[in-house]
């Protein structure tokens, strides 16, 4: 269902550290209450007043993704008259689409180019000179946005959006012409066929929405934990990868206490690093909060790179972390192989079966292997990531969610054994969100199928 | 020279389905009316297919009569078969389909016009309309006659300038061969009114003891009959049926007509007109569809006291000799002797884009149209524009406001709304797939959707009204009692469950959500529901589709707000497009022609595109400002 929040980075996904995401409409305060924890325990947004700033944390689940000021607006004392949050984020432009898509599982919907801005004429927010301005420019400024937008798509993912929406067109227009005309059209065994049709579009969205993810990994990076025991070395091939000393690096475990992320490029990719406390059971309070955030961050990362002293044996602590990366995509680097060797790669691979490479920090050895295993594992040797066939904006993959949803409610329609007018519905939403990444709307679409497609009437 | 010179409040040019409703709203609005029509004998004719009705035209028939329309209650009498369609579909798509004895008909529906108080029956053609101050006010005959009139509604129908042609074959004739109006269409253009020229056809009319039945299958009606109008007592329509008989064009029959297209007066080009894509002559079928087979033909009575058949399916313009191998060349009519002719008429109409949602003309105050003259096809479309007409009229002459019905109110203000805003180059017909919130409008609750705006009006009674209040009271009840009542995963429950294949509860459910599995129904409920009341089945059937469909009800009521929105923000009748600065020029001319009501109607012109209404919006809001009043309601 279509929610009437919509939301968008209002800043522009530009470098800047810097940017909001906005939030608009009747569910704005709610959904923003959802995913902020404010610094002051108990404060509810939605009890707070109008033009008031608050502190805190952006979380999804147990994950912390910023800390932010957020700025609260009721209506009609916001730019679109709506309730309006606004998110200052501070973590670059990958924290802010995170933000962005957190917040549209939350309930928001993308918003379209130029809707806040249509938003506030709507609700007569916007003052004599103000629209004058704008007036001149809109028109530009949507076309442009879309056109912009219409052109990330080249070549093979336009043509198989198209494929899609043809397909479900005609599919649409079949039913409505058994129902308009249902002496001259049959749906005699139609369910059927159009549940093997719509798990093939599914499986069509399912590419074009892992693609998408590819589209991401090679635009932002491949979101990457390092993880560790103390002192391992995790820091020390941060500061490789990077060449800065970026991380503090002691002899003394536990020194990094913060999530720090850097961006690395080796060979044709970007890794997005995380490096992580260590982790091992801890007392001590302030460095629990690292440990447990090593753990959320697992969860959404595309890789984990865990790093082994291999001078000293393998104990406790590394059999507990080897059970957390059970599931994970993992490469462990063997670290300080300049020192006597008391961790052979045999002695990981018995436990968890994932590539080892012997490395040295100090003497920074090892890196073209781990740029060569990085490579057959991400890129596959093959253009899988052709930039060409990925979805690459928010917008689009939100609609292309939209769309997947959509089908499976068909299907789930079919499995009930609803009647056929009843798949008209999802298929027309399905429709409709492709469409919406194209910038094409139904308009006569649906009528024009029908006279050309089925032979009908008197 | 004198002549007859009257005194009327409307005249209404045209005694079609159109022209009936508008005459008998207006009449029973208190106006004295007169109806003009070049033959008596030939009120209410229907010169094609002989039913009412069919996918979303019998949701239109259902909504006229829950208007206070007259279609329905009409039908009710003098249909011959009646068969509701899509009933293995959703509640949404049932539609009530009937055949109807033509001769009955029009004579039924001439009778309710006689027996109207301060209607008169005119025959005439009419020629000029007359016009004051830019204002309608009154017609002229051709003999010459004058009848002032304060509003003037055209229901002209496909008479306009007709023409008949089969082969090389053509005359100026209306439909069954009778008098077209040749000259109104001078008067209208003279008034500055846009005029397209359409087109469309019917089939041939064949002794029905020439056909060998054995070679066709029987298509019966059903056995328990539903009424078109909710007026219409269901126990009266409980009558012998005749037969419909399917049948299908052969190999041969496409050969002869492939082998004649040079002769085909459409691909000649001796035909202009623009023909409805929906309803394709045969030559169109065989040429557009020409990896099928065979087509349907549907061997339809034309009445019960007449042979004649109609042969559905098979409309054409090739020449008479073409025609007669065609018709022969079908299983079951090799020795057909055919009575009428197929042929292709063409016929003078008007952009409709020059009304507004009240079918009022923009440019012409108290000139009003309806029909196929408006550009539709079919009866059903013609007589709710009829209606509408015929209210507005009637509301403008008594001082009161006109109705507009919109997009999510019924299918009328779908095929009314599509008729003024989008561009339309063949004869419009009513299709399921062009309404939005078709859950919503279903022919089964047309009353409780327009019968309150039908009171309103003034032409539904108090008793009919009181009686859907408490219907609608009755049906809330019982949805509530269902939600309320709890039962257990008892024995009873569990057996009950099990022997309409359904699974078993683990925990305690509302009745309500027993009654929203698919399988379940509510007359099942009685087995476990020892306290159900004994409920009109009209009532019943209400309770069942809200509650089974609830979500998806719900989902379109949303919809519906959103779209409102958009409708509720108005755009003054004076604004003048040239003036709005960085609106595309397409934009601009699409805008100054269909003159839009509100945004939401904009939106809807095919090439007025996005950021247009953009800019459409901050122009208004801009005059907002400078003259300090709000154009739409804030939120």
């Amino acid at each position: 269902m279509k929610s009437d929040t919509i939301a968008a980075v209002a800043t522009g996904m530009t470098g800047a550290g810097i940017g909001v995401v906005r939030i608009s409409g009747e569910e704005a305060i709610e959904i923003a209450e959802q995913i902020f924890h404010p610094a002051k325990e108990g404060k509810k947004l939605t009890e707070q007043k109008t033009y008031t700033m608050h502190y805190g944390t952006i979380v999804d689940g147990e994950e912390i993704l910023d800390e932010v000021i957020l700025l609260l607006m009721k209506a009609p004392h916001s730019y679109t008259a709506e309730d309006t949050v606004e998110i200052d984020c501070h973590g670059g432009s990958y924290v802010m689409k995170r933000i962005l898509e957190l917040v549209i599982r939350t309930g928001a919907r993308a918003a379209e180019p130029g809707e806040f801005t249509r938003r506030a004429f709507l609700n007569g927010r916007i003052d004599l000179s103000q629209a004058e301005a704008v007036m001149d420019i809109i028109q530009a400024k949507n076309e442009h946005a879309l056109r912009s937008s219409v052109r990330q798509l080249k070549g093979s993912v336009l043509r198989l959006i198209q494929k899609l929406r043809e397909q479900i067109l005609y599919e649409i227009a079949f039913i409505e012409s058994a129902l308009d005309d249902p002496e001259h059209v049959s749906l005699e065994g139609y369910p059927g066929r159009l549940g093997e049709k719509v798990d093939n579009l599914l499986k069509e969205t399912g590419v074009l929405l892992i693609r998408a993810e590819q589209g991401r990994i090679l635009k932002e990076g491949i979101r990457t934990v390092i993880i560790g025991k103390p002192n391992a070395g995790k820091s020390s091939l941060l500061n490789v990868l990077t060449g800065e000393a970026r991380a503090i690096v002691t002899e003394i475990p536990g020194t990094t206490r913060d999530v720090l992320e850097e961006q690395v490029r080796i060979g044709g990719l970007i890794l997005d690093v995380v490096d992580t406390a260590g982790i091992r059971r801890t007392e001590d309070l302030v460095e629990k909060i690292g440990v447990d955030r090593a753990k959320e961050s697992l969860k959404d990362a595309d890789l984990v790179l865990y790093v082994v002293d291999s001078s000293t044996p393998l104990d406790e602590n590394d059999r507990e972390i080897m059970e957390l990366l059970k599931d994970q995509r993992v490469i462990v680097l063997l670290n300080k192989t300049d020192l006597p060797m008391e961790t052979a790669p045999e002695m990981v691979e018995e436990i968890l079966a994932v590539p080892t490479v012997a490395f040295s920090a100090k003497e920074e050895t090892g890196l073209d292997v781990l740029e060569e295993l990085l490579e057959e594992m991400f890129l596959d040797g093959k253009a899988v990531f052709d930039d060409e066939a990925c979805l690459t904006s928010v917008r689009h993959r939100a609609a292309m969610e939209e769309a997947e949803e959509s089908l499976k409610k068909v299907a789930e329609s079919i499995a009930l054994g609803m009647p056929e007018d009843f798949y008209f519905i999802d298929l027309t939403d399905a429709y409709e969100a492709l469409g919406r990444i194209l910038g094409e709307s139904m308009g006569e679409d649906l009528v024009n199928e029908i006279f050309g497609k089925f032979c009908m009437g008197k | 020279m004198p002549f007859v010179e009257e005194y009327v409040d409307v005249a209404v040019v045209g005694a079609g389905h159109a022209g009936c409703e508008a005459a008998l709203a207006c009449a029973r609005l208190g106006l004295e009316t007169v109806v003009f029509t070049v033959s008596v004998d030939s009120i209410a004719l229907m010169p094609c297919n002989p039913n009412i009705g069919g996918s979303s035209k019998g949701h239109l028939v259902r909504e006229l009569d829950a208007l206070g329309g007259e279609m329905g209650r009409v039908i009710d009498r003098t249909f011959i078969q009646s068969k509701m369609l899509n009933v293995s579909k959703g509640p949404a798509v049932h539609s009530l389909r009937a055949q109807a004895d033509k001769a009955e008909y029009s004579r039924a529906m001439r009778m309710v016009l006689e027996e109207t108080d301060r209607l008169q029956i005119v025959q005439g053609e009419v020629t000029e309309i007359l016009t004051e101050d830019g204002k309608a006010a009154g017609v002229r005959l051709y003999s010459g006659a004058v009848y002032h009139a304060r509003a003037v509604i055209l229901c002209t129908g496909t008479y306009l300038k007709a023409r008949c042609i089969y082969g090389d074959v053509s005359s100026y004739t209306g439909p069954n061969g009778l008098q077209a109006a040749n000259h109104l269409t001078d008067s209208l253009k003279a008034l500055g009114i846009e005029m397209y020229r359409f087109k469309t056809g019917t089939p041939a009319r064949i002794d029905g003891r020439t056909i060998d039945y054995s070679r066709m299958e029987e298509q019966k009606g059903d056995e328990r009959i539903v009424p078109f109008s909710f007026t219409t007592d269901p126990e009266t329509v409980q009558i012998p049926q005749v037969s419909c008989w399917l049948t299908y064009t052969s190999e041969a029959t496409h050969e002869i007509i492939r082998s004649s297209l040079d002769r085909s007066p459409l691909y000649s080009g001796a035909i202009e007109g623009t023909g409805p894509r929906y309803c394709p002559s045969i030559e169109d079928k065989v040429v557009r569809f020409a990896d099928k087979e065979r087509h349907q033909v549907f061997i339809e009575p034309e009445g019960r006291y007449t042979s004649e058949m109609y042969v559905g399916g098979m409309s054409s313009s090739l020449p008479e000799d073409v025609q007669h191998a065609m018709y022969h060349s079908v299983p079951g009519l090799e020795h057909a002797k055919i009575v009428r002719n197929a042929y292709a008429i063409e016929y003078d109409c008007i952009n409709p884009q020059q009304l507004a949602p009240t079918l009022e003309f923009k440019k012409i105050k108290g000139l009003f149209s309806g029909g196929q003259f408006n550009g539709s096809s079919g009866y059903e479309e013609a007589a709710c524009q009829g209606l509408v007409a015929g209210i507005n009229a009637a509301m403008e002459l008594l001082g009161r406001e006109q109705i507009i019905i919109d997009r999510s109110q019924a299918y009328i203000g779908v095929l009314i709304d599509d008729l003024v805003t989008k561009e339309n180059h063949e004869p419009y017909r009513m299709m399921t797939s062009r309404s939005e919130y078709r859950l919503l409008l279903r022919q089964d609750n047309a009353d409780q959707r327009l019968t309150p705006l039908g009171y309103e009006v003034g032409l539904i009674s108090k008793e009919r009204y009181e009686k859907l209040l408490w219907k609608k009271e009755q049906i809330r009840q019982e949805k509530e009692r269902l939600e309320k009542i709890m039962t257990g995963a008892n024995a009873i429950t569990q057996a009950f469950l099990e022997r309409y294949k359904s699974t078993g509860l683990k925990t305690a459910a509302s009745l309500a959500e027993i009654l929203r599995r698919p399988e379940m129904k509510y007359e099942y409920l009685k087995e476990i529901d020892a306290r159900m009341p004994d409920l009109p089945a009209e009532v019943t059937e209400q309770v069942e589709i809200d509650i089974k469909y609830d979500g998806y009800i719900r989902r379109q009521l949303k919809q519906v707000e959103q779209f409102r929105r958009m409708e509720q923000k108005k755009i003054p009748e004076d604004l003048d497009y040239d003036e709005i600065p960085s609106l595309r020029l397409e934009a601009v001319q699409k805008l100054k022609l269909c003159k839009p009501v509100s945004i939401g109607q904009a939106s809807r012109i095919s090439g007025v595109s996005p950021a247009d209404i953009s800019v459409l919006l901050i122009w208004l809001e801009q005059k907002k400002n400078k003259s300090g009043e709000s154009l739409w309601k804030k939120n």
